[in-house]
């Protein structure tokens, strides 16, 4: 999921449509080195122009979003780096959603990527522009160049004040030679980089105005909902057809394969000139399902095959420094240990739903879309329609936390309008959108260290879940990547012995990537460990991490934790625990304070965090997005897990799949750290330390140590 | 199939729908009103809220046969341009983050502050405590109520 910045080649496009300046990026398959061309060369190179800027003779200026806003604040936050070199105010720029298109480069919005992956880029993007609309100014008034700035989407002379505005020299600047180097601001020079600037998508989501996907209209549109397999691999038997077609407003009963990872699941999609006649079709549906020949699983077989294959299985080495095998043989002083974390659905508060017109040599997709361009990928190949007749557009997204980069409700909306031969809305209900999955595995981890004297000798680590990206990679045999995944990379060099090992397993359940991926079970399992792993050598959690995650950037983050959360001065076994985990580039700390009345529930008081994302934006979306992550940790910590059943997901709907609300909120305070490192990620770091950190500060208070999530507050 | 008149936003509407059908679908697809959302269909999200008589209500879980005759209010109704103190509020706040759940958040909030203009964090989390946001946007909602309050009662003097 990760974008490579490095390969993409950086140009300059020019004169879009005559009149106006136009700037974009190239992106060749495998080139190395940046080129920058004028629009003549891009002709030459048969590519069609992405304005990632565009300024039109009025002055107005477009900038483009290429990646999906589900929350997380992109829609502001690129635009807000583009402007920063190009020198206009953010309050007269338009921001528009690209389309799925290869000409945009990666689209996945998905690792945290969308900053990091693009702000070197985003600034020299918008500091070309700004030199070429000096250039342009310059040359009218028979000036230096030397003598004009740039302010405000103006240029000016400054010995005589003279002034253009943008769009005086749009045309003029478009027919110039970009500059090949072009010098960037100083951070400290930044006028709207790093301000807590307002998003400017947050009107619209405040008065009904913003449009998502299951808002989405196409004219002649029918609606369709899905009764889905709901052991996943069942196949159709029978279906009282001629009772649903009895619906008033029931059109058709379509039987509709979609693609899931290698596999493809059966429902039956019950089409109506409305959604309600939808529904009430599907309520009148009575399907018989055969599901035999694979295993109906049972989550609590699933946690005893695991732990088992912790004990008994070689697994894959992932990663292994020294000789912890060695270690651990002789050892006297030893940890040996099981974490085990439970399975996820993501319910992010939009269900799927997608729209979907099959035209034959042409497909048109409108959806809450997390990956425009593997969308287009997928059903190109799966419609056998070429990827450039696939068009993708995105809407916002209520939510999507990984769900909605994955690829099979388009498929099945695409599938459907085929059928049909119309334009369709395909609309989950929530029950839909949480038993089907794709789910976060459940993950079992064993882990081993052995001390001496209070000093790690070795540490051996097994993984047993389920890998991600299996149904991606036919072999099967090389390791699963994210075994490492949030363990903070400092620890490797002051543990001189250290062993990650995959253990492959396999269920029927449909996995997929939620909100930050492998580092979501893997912090709880690591940095509970590291807490066991300080008790056992004597030492205070939060020292001990200092002395092992021996680093600059870790020492000033944990300065921070200590000195915000008041660790130093705080009451032992007051109920303080303490987490780091390092991911997708940025590390995030945290300390949770608890309480526990007398005779009451356990009590989560207060939340601290720090982060460490390197280069920012906007530190009041990164505030937002770290708050967000907590709250949606402290659910999955503490309140619901997906449990399956004769092969079914149990949980259907928030009855019974309890998240976090307003009154289960504590306060939550987070601090971002100041530095001009690489950017890192910030949508998902923010989320695998408050369990670990949570379990830890129980067993300050009550002395009982938790190694399964979720944690029941009730009876701690 | 019947015809059902109710006032919508002020208006007067009647609309010949499913008596059956929630007032959810018929204010999106009937009346074509796309502000207020759906999330779970059981009263359990507060994603749909609107105002029925006045009342906070999920509209989800409402059959347009007891709409008959009322008064509803979405979140087009709040304001012709965003200037409801909540909204205000909200967007000083910045509030929102996916922004699915936040007409049913600001619909919660300006009944809870018709009826109690200076709410506490307890009476907050009790009136907000039906509307999930997956995004976790609950510390600022807070803030926003409080913020709200305040602008209103400024507003009054
Ligand atoms: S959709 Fe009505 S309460 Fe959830
Ligand atoms: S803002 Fe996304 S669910 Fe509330």
């Amino acid at each position: 999921m990760e974008s490579s910045v490095s390969r993409r080649k950086f140009l300059r496009l020019s004169s879009l449509a005559g009149a106006g300046l136009a700037l974009g990026f190239y992106f060749p398959a495998a080139a190395k080195a940046a080129t920058i061309i004028n629009g003549t060369d891009a002709a030459a190179l048969g590519v069609e122009l992405n304005s990632w800027i565009f300024i039109d003779p009025s002055g107005k200026v477009t900038l483009m979003c290429h990646r999906a806003e589900m929350g997380q604040g992109v829609y502001q936050s690129l635009a807000q780096i583009i402007a920063e070199e190009l020198e206009v105010n953010l309050d007269e720029v338009n921001i528009q959603f690209a389309k799925g298109d290869k000409k945009y480069g990666n689209q996945v919005t998905g690792g945290s990527s969308t900053v990091s992956g693009s702000y070197k880029n985003l600034l020299k993007l918008g500091a070309t522009a700004r030199e070429m609309l000096i250039a342009a100014a310059a040359a009218k008034w028979s000036v230096p160049a030397s003598e004009c700035y740039a302010e405000g989407g103006k240029v000016i002379h400054k010995p005589t004040g003279n002034k253009y505005h943008y769009g005086e020299l749009a045309e003029a600047a478009s027919k110039l030679e970009a500059p090949k180097e072009v010098k960037l601001k100083p951070v400290s020079e930044y006028k709207l980089v790093r301000k807590p600037l307002p998003r400017q998508d947050l009107k619209m989501k405040t008065n009904g105005t913003a449009v998502f996907g299951l808002d989405f209209e196409v004219p002649g549109m029918l609606y369709a909902q899905v009764e889905r397999s709901p052991r996943w691999h069942g196949v159709v038997k029978s279906f009282n057809e001629a009772e649903v077609l009895q619906v008033p407003g029931v059109k058709k009963v379509v039987k509709v394969k979609m693609s899931v990872h290698d596999k493809y699941r059966e429902g039956l999609a019950v089409v109506a000139d409305n959604l309600w006649s939808a529904m009430k079709g599907r309520k009148a549906l009575k399907v018989v399902w055969d599901d035999s020949g694979f295993e109906h699983v049972n989550s609590a077989d699933i946690l005893k095959r695991q732990e088992e294959a912790l004990k008994t299985k070689q697994g894959i080495s992932a990663k292994k420094q020294g000789d912890p095998d060695a270690v651990l043989a002789k050892a006297t002083k030893k940890l040996d240990l099981i974490y085990q974390t439970p399975y996820q659905a993501h319910a992010a508060m939009e269900p799927l739903n997608c729209v979907a017109h099959y035209h034959g040599d042409k497909i048109e997709i409108w959806g809450p879309i997390q990956a425009p361009d593997w969308v287009q990928d997928h059903i190109s190949k799966q419609m056998n329609v070429p990827r450039e007749k696939v068009i993708v557009n995105m809407t916002f997204l209520g939510g999507g936390f990984g769900r909605k980069a994955f690829t099979d409700y388009p498929h099945e909306a695409v599938l459907i309008s085929k059928e049909i031969g119309a334009p369709v809305q395909v609309v989950w209900s929530r029950e839909d959108d949480m038993t089907q999955g794709p789910f976060r595995p459940g993950v079992s981890y064993r882990c081993e260290a052995a001390l001496t004297n209070g000093a790690i000798d070795a540490v051996r680590i097994k993984m047993a879940g389920q890998d991600l990206s299996n149904w991606m990679r036919p072999d099967k045999k090389s390791a699963n990547w994210g075994t490492t995944e949030g363990f903070a990379d400092p620890y490797f060099k002051t543990i001189q012995n250290i062993s990650f090992t995959d253990i492959p397993f396999e269920t029927p359940i449909p996995p997929l990537w939620w909100r930050s991926v492998y580092a979501s079970t893997n912090g709880f399992a690591y940095e509970s460990f590291m807490d066991e792993l300080a008790l056992a050598a004597g030492k205070d959690p939060m020292a001990f991490r200092r002395q092992y995650l021996d680093d600059e950037r870790m020492h000033k983050l944990i300065d921070k934790l200590v000195e915000v959360s008041g660790w130093n001065t705080r009451k032992k076994k007051g109920g303080y625990g303490v987490a780091i985990v390092e991911s997708f580039g940025s590390t995030v700390g945290q300390v949770v304070k608890v309480s526990k009345p007398a005779g009451g529930k356990l009590k989560v008081d207060k939340v601290w965090a720090v982060i460490d994302c390197g280069w920012y934006v906007n530190p009041d979306t990164i505030r937002a997005q770290v708050e967000g992550a907590i709250v949606m940790a402290l659910g999955a910590a503490t309140q619901h897990a997906m449990t399956f059943k004769d092969g079914k997901a149990e949980l259907t709907n928030f009855h019974n799949y309890p998240v976090t609300r307003i009154s289960e909120t504590p306060p939550i305070e987070v601090h971002i750290m100041d530095n001009d490192a690489n950017a890192g990620g910030v949508g998902e770091p923010g989320l695998p330390p408050l369990a670990p950190a949570l379990a830890n500060a129980i067993f300050d208070l009550t002395g009982k140590r938790i190694r399964k999530l979720p944690i029941n507050l009730a009876t701690v | 199939m019947a015809v059902i008149q109710f006032t919508l936003n002020g208006k007067a509407q009647s609309i010949d729908v499913d008596p059956e059908m929630p007032l959810l679908w018929a204010i999106r697809n009937t009346v074509g009103l796309k502000g207020t959302k759906y999330g779970c269909g059981m009263a359990m999200c507060g994603a749909c809220t609107v105002h029925f008589n006045g009342q906070p209500t999920r509209s989800c879980s409402l059959p347009m046969s007891a709409v008959a005759g009322s008064s509803i209010t979405t979140i087009e109704g709040i304001s012709e341009d965003t200037t409801h103190a909540v909204q205000r509020a909200w967007i000083e706040e910045q509030v929102a983050q996916c922004g699915y759940c936040q007409s049913g958040q600001i619909m919660s909030a300006v009944a809870l502050l018709k009826n109690n203009p200076n709410p506490s964090d307890a009476d907050i989390d009790a009136a907000m405590a039906g509307n999930i946001c997956r995004c976790g946007t609950y510390p600022r909602i807070r803030s926003a109520i409080k913020k709200a309050a305040q602008l209103t009662a400024s507003a009054a003097k």
